[in-house]
């Protein structure tokens, strides 16, 4: 109590002097909008007097022009605090939209390029025959075989993956749970391309098997595992303990409490883990490359011979180098964006739709 | 309180007994489906170390039969009699374009982290995440594709001012022609690693309290001045991790470098001509002509081995990074 008229003696010994104006300058809301278009302007302007031909300088050019007159307006109106903060903000944006120009204009030139060549008959004949300089032929060949290695690697580590997790959440405490979990996450670190040189010393030179789509799947079961288990043991850990605890408490022996509680609790996030493993291992061209070998006939049968697969039709199609094949290329790449986009999208709504239920 | 003792007096003995115990009592459901589980995470551990193992053993295979010195030689004939290999420049073109995608791609990151964790508003953050999400899930190849076929022609022009007003340093010299260099591959590969940068920063920056930031805004900070002493330096061990794991991937990056970059065993002092390699690229564009005769897979293998050891490596830190922060942050929780 005595220390609030303590501290109420300075203040009204010491009244503030007010000399400036309280309220800072400050640049109109619209500033910011009226520099951009001031600056993509000159941009484009300079760009033109100059003569320079690469849309990307002129981008970069507004890009520069912005972050400079926003920097030098400010200090000059509002003081160099709120210029800092102005940069800061100005630099946030344009690195948003450097990011942002890139990657659309990769999506937009596959659908554009893409969708020249992709119909019914691209989805539904093989290269078998076709002249690659000129148009037509399609990738059935290559959808067959993707469809069949992601499934064979699917069915070898989703399993393994999900009983790996189930391990180190329901069972695992000790030496051997920290080992996995430190190798799983080194595991998903490895390149592809050293998977796939691994299946190939293994399986192709050391038990000297043939370039099957099989030797394929098995490289890309061993991208796969590691995601699996990690989406996984996060689905798993979000299950609540008094639901394992009340199973048990009834009798339930602890492995039906795993099937039948605790796995159906999270099925949803692991559903939609799993999908997004196979959407990531769908893309997937070096191990590929290095264990199917490609091929531009129909090849139904995974245990035998060469196949193709979508991404290697992609960068096969690219490497003839003519334009009908680069329209192949792109074909191919707009059925692989959409097939990866669809099992993302999917994988994603199953997450929204379960997400209720899951306990939370 | 009677109930709780009635079950403590009845049955004494198994809390003491300990783990041999509960073992034997396991039931077979039981013992079956733990075997399973711990089977397969058993089974994951074999498969490490077999690749470790047959990549070393297939490695030593090529590495006794090379005539050069696997370090230093600027070549890579592994079929020629007698084979003649080295990783020189190969690792060269590896360090130098996953650097300067690391250059390229950290700093834009982190501003696009902050823009969806603390610039954008929300109606423009949730969508923009998600973007971002669905990007990441590009397969590698569609970047190839594009970076070769549009990236590659649109970036002569940025080459030749490079080379005007930064030719002079003699790392931006550029003589003209396709723009198929490790500089672009740099490029390609940054714009593949943003996702996964700015994914993991973002969630990161998104973690940081609310009550530092609050607080900052209570003594009048402005809002850069909030990022910059309270998002960051909680942030930064996460954003150094999310860039090691951004370094991890482009270091094994196969495609998108093998399309866009025009190979040759030379190290070139400018960035900006063409030439270089990379382990993965190098790797896909030379296991065709790799006949099963010679040692031509061998020696793939072995350059391979030290793509893995290095991505595990840098994967390896990162994670140590994560696993600290970790304790730190469950500390302060």
């Amino acid at each position: 109590m005595t220390d609030v008229t303590l501290d109420k003696s300075p203040v009204d010994e010491a009244p503030v002097p007010t000399t400036g104006p309280l309220r800072q300058p400050r640049l109109p809301n619209w500033a910011p909008y009226g520099i951009g278009a001031l600056s993509v302007a000159l941009g484009c302007g300079i760009g033109l007097v100059a003569g320079l031909e690469s849309r990307i300088q002129w981008g970069l050019i507004a890009a520069a022009l912005y972050v400079v007159v926003t920097f030098a307006l400010t200090t000059t109106v509002e003081g160099s605090r709120q210029a800092r903060d102005r940069l800061a903000t100005s630099l946030v944006w344009v690195s948003f939209l450097l990011a942002v120009v890139p990657l659309f204009s990769l999506i937009w030139e596959t659908v554009a390029r893409g969708s020249k060549v992709l119909d019914g008959t691209f989805v539904s004949h093989s290269m078998n025959g076709v002249i690659t300089l000129q148009p037509g032929g399609g990738a059935y060949h290559a959808l067959v075989g993707t469809l069949e290695q992601i499934g064979l690697a699917s069915l070898i580590a989703a399993p393994i993956g999900l009983l790996t997790a189930i391990y180190l959440v329901e069972y695992g405490t000790g030496k051997l749970s920290k080992a996995i979990t430190f190798f799983v996450d080194v595991m998903t670190g490895i390149p592809s391309i050293v998977a796939g040189l691994f299946v190939l010393a293994f399986w192709i030179i050391y038990l000297d098997m043939g370039y099957s789509g099989f030797a394929g799947a098995m490289s890309l079961a061993i991208l796969m595992m590691p995601i699996v288990v990690r989406s996984t043991e996060e689905m798993l850990k979000l299950v609540p303990n008094e639901l394992r605890e009340a199973s048990l408490a009834l009798g339930v022996p602890k492995w039906r409490t795993i099937l039948k509680v605790v796995l159906p609790t999270a099925i949803g996030g692991i559903t939609t883990g799993v999908m997004l493993a196979v959407a990531r291992i769908a893309g997937e061209t070096a191990p590929i490359l290095l264990l199917v070998f490609g091929s531009a006939s129909i090849n139904t049968n995974p245990f035998d011979g060469a196949q193709s697969s979508l991404p290697y039709y992609v960068y096969e199609q690219w490497k003839l180098g003519n334009e009908a094949s680069y329209d192949r290329a792109w074909g191919g790449a707009l059925l692989l964006i959409a097939f990866v986009m669809a099992l993302n999208l999917l994988a994603r709504g199953i997450a929204a739709w379960k997400a209720p239920k899951s306990g939370r | 309180m009677s109930i709780d003792s009635a079950p403590d007096t009845a049955a004494p003995p198994p809390a003491p007994a300990g783990k041999a115990a509960t073992k034997q009592n396991l039931r077979p459901g039981d013992r079956v489906f733990l075997g399973l589980a711990r089977g397969s995470g058993i089974t994951l551990l074999v498969i490490m170390a077999a690749i470790a193992v047959f990549l070393t053993w297939q490695a030593t295979k090529a590495l006794t039969e090379n005539e050069g010195n696997f370090l230093t030689t600027f070549e890579w004939d592994p079929n020629a009699e007698p084979p003649v290999f080295g990783i020189a420049v190969l690792a060269f073109g590896t360090v130098v374009s996953s650097v300067i995608a690391m250059v390229l791609a950290v700093p834009i990151s982190i501003g696009i982290a902050l823009f969806i964790s603390h610039y954008a508003p929300r109606r423009v953050a949730t969508p923009m995440a998600y973007v971002v999400d669905l990007l990441a899930a590009v397969p590698s190849i569609v970047y190839g594709l594009w970076g070769a076929l549009f990236l590659v022609p649109h970036l002569t022009g940025l080459y030749e001012w490079m080379d005007a007003y930064l030719g002079w340093t003699g790392v931006f010299e550029y003589n003209g022609g396709a723009a198929r260099s490790l500089f672009t591959a740099g490029i390609l590969l940054a714009i593949m690693i943003l996702p996964v940068v700015t994914n993991v920063s973002r969630e990161v920056f998104k973690q940081s309290p609310k009550m530092h930031e609050e607080a900052a805004l209570a003594l009048g900070a402005t809002r850069w001045e909030v990022i910059r002493i309270s998002v960051l330096p909680f942030g930064r061990s996460g954003v150094i991790s999310a860039s090691m794991l951004g370094l991890g991937r482009a270091l094994g990056e196969t495609m998108a470098v093998a399309t866009v970059l025009s190979p040759s065993f030379m190290i070139e002092t400018s960035l900006l001509d063409p030439g270089g390699g990379t382990f993965a690229q190098n790797i896909a564009a030379s296991f065709k002509e790799a006949s099963p005769a010679g040692i031509g897979r061998e020696a793939l293998i072995a350059s391979g081995l030290v793509l893995f050891v290095i991505t595990l490596l840098v994967n390896g830190l990162a994670r140590l990074i994560i696993a600290r922060r970790k304790e730190y942050s469950g500390a302060n929780a």
